[in-house]
């Protein structure tokens, strides 16, 4: 009787052991499904900001895309102006460099203007966004700039160009 | 006490904001009664205080004056605050009223001519002789009575203007029309207009900073003057003027302003004298944001 007992007693044991080891199993699944969806939606959720970070860039810089061919064509007049890159300087810095930055390298109020969206812009494109300016966004119209100082900024602008972008 | 306050206040603010906010240079238009299509830069605060001389027949000469609080709201949205004022000469030295004022870009794109909204309250006396807008039937007579007498007159006005504006090849064309209703008693709408053209002696940017520079200087010529009321609209019983105007902007970032005016007609005034001096203040808006703890940096 007692050895039966101790027989089942050790059975009970080994089905506990083995229900355990299975429950391990199980553990270690779902902790293993657990890690994977983690990894899953964090590999979503960083995709996600990367693509609104992307969104984000593209819309900042969408206005540049609104210039009609006509004003993307236009060539810039004072193109071999040696003085334009230092007079478009100047009036960058008077005007510009508050909200863009000295380097225009960007700041709260407004985007990089030495980023590659800039830099691959025409010259006309530049011109005629600085022309009409994007009210929405809070850039002011700068065409109470006569025309030819519109233009130096912008040749001071492309100065600002990698070699890449280098006219 | 009204007129020492203010006085004192335009002077003050002014140090203040040089003390806290940067300076800027501004490419301001010379004209000083017609109103062109671009507004203040969001965020940047303008304080400007004008004077005007007029003589008077039948009267004394005058001295008004005003300063003006302009601050770009947004890129489309520009609003200001006027207070007013002025000496008459053998007489007595009055503080005459405020103005807030509002301008509205309407089209987002610049466009062959441009329209901006300008809305304004006024709460002036009748001893208000700043001549910044002429609408109506105002003749000189109306400004010959002592202040003690111009005083007892109130008026709480609202007062509409469309801006057309252009610039092309250096030059800004501007015209005005202008609606006014004086909401005390039964007056009747008052029109008027203002027309301005103007253009910098230089178009191209010097390479070095410069004072004497030609495209510092801004010359041109303004118009302005009454067109009657909804019983009487016309030329008749108005007073009318030409003025040249010359603005010149400094790199030590002030305008200063000038323009001699002329009455056209035996309505007018012969001789007005006005100037201006301003500054313009950019990033005020994101002072304030900083002194009430906002502004993440």
């Amino acid at each position: 009787m007692i050895n039966a007992m101790a027989s089942k007693k050790r059975t009970d044991t080994k089905q506990l052991e083995r229900e355990m080891k299975i429950g391990s199993r199980g553990n270690r699944i779902a902790s293993g499904f657990a890690i994977i969806v983690l990894i899953l939606v964090s590999y979503l959720a960083a995709a996600r900001n990367q693509d609104s970070a992307q969104k984000q860039r593209e819309s900042v810089y969408a206005p540049l895309a609104k210039a009609p061919q006509k004003a993307v064509i236009r060539r810039n007049p004072l193109e071999n102006d040696r003085e334009a890159v230092v007079a478009g300087g100047k009036l960058f810095e008077i005007h510009c460099a508050e909200c863009h930055g000295d380097m225009a390298e960007g700041g709260r109020k407004a985007p990089s203007l030495v980023s590659d969206e800039v830099q691959r812009a025409t010259p006309g494109t530049l011109f005629w966004v600085l022309t009409n300016g994007v009210v929405r966004r809070g850039m002011p119209v700068w065409s109470k700039l006569p025309e030819p100082q519109r233009w130096q900024i912008v040749r001071y602008l492309k100065s600002l160009a990698p070699p890449k972008f280098a006219q | 006490m009204k007129f020492i306050w203010t006085a004192f206040f335009v002077p003050f603010t002014t140090a203040l904001l040089a003390a806290f906010a940067a300076p800027a240079l501004a490419q301001e238009s010379p004209y000083i009664v017609a109103y062109d299509h671009y507004l203040e830069e969001p965020g940047s605060l303008e304080v400007e205080y004008f004077s005007t001389f007029g003589t008077q027949r039948g009267g004394n000469d005058f001295t008004a004056f005003w300063a003006e609080f302009e601050y770009g709201a947004t890129a489309w949205w520009t609003t200001e605050l006027y207070l007013d004022g002025q000496t008459t000469f053998s007489d007595s030295t009055v503080f005459t009223g405020f103005r807030w004022e509002n301008r509205f870009r309407l089209l987002q794109l610049e466009h062959f001519i441009n329209p901006v909204l300008y809305i304004e309250y006024e709460q002036t006396s009748g001893a208000d002789k700043i001549l910044k807008e002429v609408e109506g039937h105002d003749v000189e007579s109306d400004y010959a009575p002592p202040n003690r007498v111009l005083e007892r007159e109130h008026d709480h006005e609202l007062e509409f203007k469309l801006l057309l504006s252009k610039s092309f090849k250096g030059w800004n064309v501007a015209e005005n029309t202008i609606a006014t209703k004086n909401l005390t008693g039964g007056n009747p709408w008052e029109f008027g207009y203002a027309v301005g053209a103007s253009r910098p002696l230089g178009l191209k940017a010097s390479p070095k900073l410069c004072n004497l520079c030609r495209e510092n200087f801004i010359a041109g010529v303004e118009m302005y003057g009454g067109l009657g009321d909804r019983h009487s609209f016309g030329l008749r019983d108005t007073s009318q003027y030409v003025a040249p105007v010359i603005a010149w902007n400094l790199p030590s970032d002030w305008t200063f302003r000038l323009s001699p005016g002329f009455g056209l007609n035996d309505n007018s005034h012969r001789f007005l004298l006005r100037w201006g001096i301003s500054r313009e203040f950019s990033g005020f808006g994101q002072m304030v944001e900083r002194l009430f703890g906002g502004g993440k940096s």
